[in-house]
């Protein structure tokens, strides 16, 4: 029998193996692996040959301004599913969360892997950056700006997952007290892979992190840095309720002819016309619906800005905000670069608190 | 034939989204294709929007064959040759029976029902050490005799 490397040698075909999972299970998960990652299935031998062979990377996870409900959404599945066999074979040397490490010696294990790995490693980022007052929000007295600095420099890659990390989220909605951004806001010099979604689909997160361990690379992105395979279609696009828009079928109230009839949820608020992601075809809960297969109306989660859209059950009359602001900044150092970023924001928070809007009870009735 | 997909309170029509027929005629221009140049397909009906109910219409009409196989490979798999000589379903649960994934392969064989040289060569040296040590010899000729 031949020996199994351990440690960071270690190969994904290593850690299957280590695990008594045969040829044929392998198969299987390259199988719907390359479903999950929306790849034709003639892809599967492709895929079968990169992943036994593709070595640890060296993954370090900040959490900044956030609700956990991103690394919930990862680590909620209980049994062997393809997140978490993925999840295994990455070599995951700092998530505040989840490892056990605490204070200084956590802290300890960042460096060292940060030194270790330095150029190579992977960082995920979920949570936004306050800009506001550096106090608002720190990990063992280290301001969000300044880990994020200090991290991103050696990495090979960032990912920012969830809307708050890609886009700002929930603390950037209006009037945005603690001035939140970004990791894109900041990170000029990185390539940075959006995964927005409040929280995105597990299989997102995870079919990104197993593009980087097949090809080595960032998958294709959009014009706002999302991954095009998961992203590159809209949820209406791929509605299975679209026919219905298309005959000008629509439900007008929650409990209706219409509603009853699975018919368009557009005239509820349904943002899926402008909202970009995967859950029409993936789906939640390993493929079980999304949704619009509830009855809900798209709240349009991963799109920029998406909790100031203009209410969730306001019909959607011209796509949300646009979102293509960013800030412009010279080599002049990343102190100079937070200041101006700060600045903007202070700009941004004024105009934030002047346009705050409220979704009333009312509202909901309508 | 089982299927795992969660019921839902909404009325069904007919062809909600207009995909089940056109998939069919793909399978039968898949079928063609195999029976001309031996070549394989493999349709991933995650891929394709289809409304609630729609996915169990496609394999009703599909339906079932002389052949159904059980893997039990991180969680079970179910292939089954439908009603269409060369035309299979497969379908792939984790071990809490969730689909995992579901494909239509028209093909002679799924790939994942033959046994793989990777496993062969570890299930000889297996049964190379077992005979070495003589256990499983001794064991049986023990139960035999028991």
């Amino acid at each position: 029998m031949t020996d199994i490397p351990e440690g960071k040698d270690e190969t994904l075909g290593d850690v299957l193996r280590q695990r008594g999972i045969s040829r044929r299970s392998f198969l299987k998960f390259c199988a719907t692996t390359a479903s999950m990652m929306a790849l034709p299935p003639s892809m599967i031998p492709t895929i079968a040959h990169a992943l036994e062979r593709a070595k640890k990377p060296s993954v370090i996870w900040l959490s900044f301004q956030e609700c956990t409900g991103c690394t919930e959404s990862l680590t909620r599945a209980h049994s062997v599913t393809i997140e978490n066999l993925i999840f295994d074979s990455i070599s995951l040397d700092y998530h505040h969360t989840l490892q056990a490490a605490s204070g200084h010696a956590a802290e300890e294990a960042r460096m060292a892997a940060m030194e270790e790995n330095y150029g190579k490693y992977l960082l995920v980022v979920d949570g936004s950056i306050p800009l506001g007052n550096p106090g608002y929000s720190t990990i063992a007295g280290i301001s969000n700006y300044d880990m994020l600095m200090e991290t991103a420099k050696g990495a090979a890659a960032i990912i920012s997952v969830g809307t708050c990390a890609a886009y700002g989220g929930i603390p950037h909605a209006k009037p945005n007290p603690t001035g939140a951004v970004s990791v894109g806001e900041i990170i000029k010099d990185k390539p940075i892979i959006n995964v927005p979604g409040c929280p995105p689909i597990p299989v997102v997160i995870t079919g990104v992190l197993t593009h980087f361990l097949t090809f080595g690379t960032i998958p294709e992105l959009d014009h706002i840095g999302r991954p095009k395979v998961f992203y590159g279609q809209s949820i209406h696009d791929r509605c299975y309720r679209r026919t219905f828009y298309d005959k000008g079928q629509f439900a007008e109230t929650f409990d209706d002819e219409g509603a009853r009839k699975g018919w368009c949820l557009y005239k509820l608020g349904c943002k899926g016309p402008t909202t970009y992601n995967a859950c029409a075809t993936t789906k939640w809960n390993n493929g079980t619906s999304f949704p619009i297969e509830s009855g809900h109306p798209c709240l349009g989660c991963s799109e920029p800005e998406f909790w100031d859209g203009g209410g969730f059950y306001k019909a959607l009359s011209m796509p949300t905000e646009d979102i293509s602001k960013t800030v412009i900044y010279t080599a002049a150092g990343a102190v100079a670069a937070g200041v101006a970023i700060g600045a903007i924001q202070k700009g941004r928070k004024n105009s934030a608190v002047a346009s705050h809007s409220k979704t009333t009870i009312d509202d909901l009735e309508k | 034939m089982t299927t795992h997909s969660v019921q839902f309170n909404i009325q069904i029509g007919d062809d909600l989204t207009w995909n089940v027929a056109p998939l069919l005629h793909e399978v039968k221009h898949a079928l063609d294709n195999l029976i001309k140049n031996n070549e394989t397909t493999i349709i991933d009906l995650r891929s394709i929007p289809l409304a609630p109910g729609e996915e169990d219409k496609i394999l009703n009409i599909l339906g079932q064959g002389e052949i159904k196989a059980q893997l039990y490979a991180l969680g079970q798999s179910e292939i089954i040759e439908t009603q269409y000589a060369g035309v299979w379903i497969v379908s792939h649960y984790n071990d809490e029976n969730e689909i995992m994934g579901r494909f239509i392969e028209i093909t002679s064989m799924p790939d994942i029902l033959c046994s793989q040289t990777e496993d062969m060569i570890e299930a000889r040296n297996h049964l190379s050490e077992s005979l070495k040590e003589g256990q499983n010899i001794h064991e049986s000729s023990v139960e035999k005799s028991a």
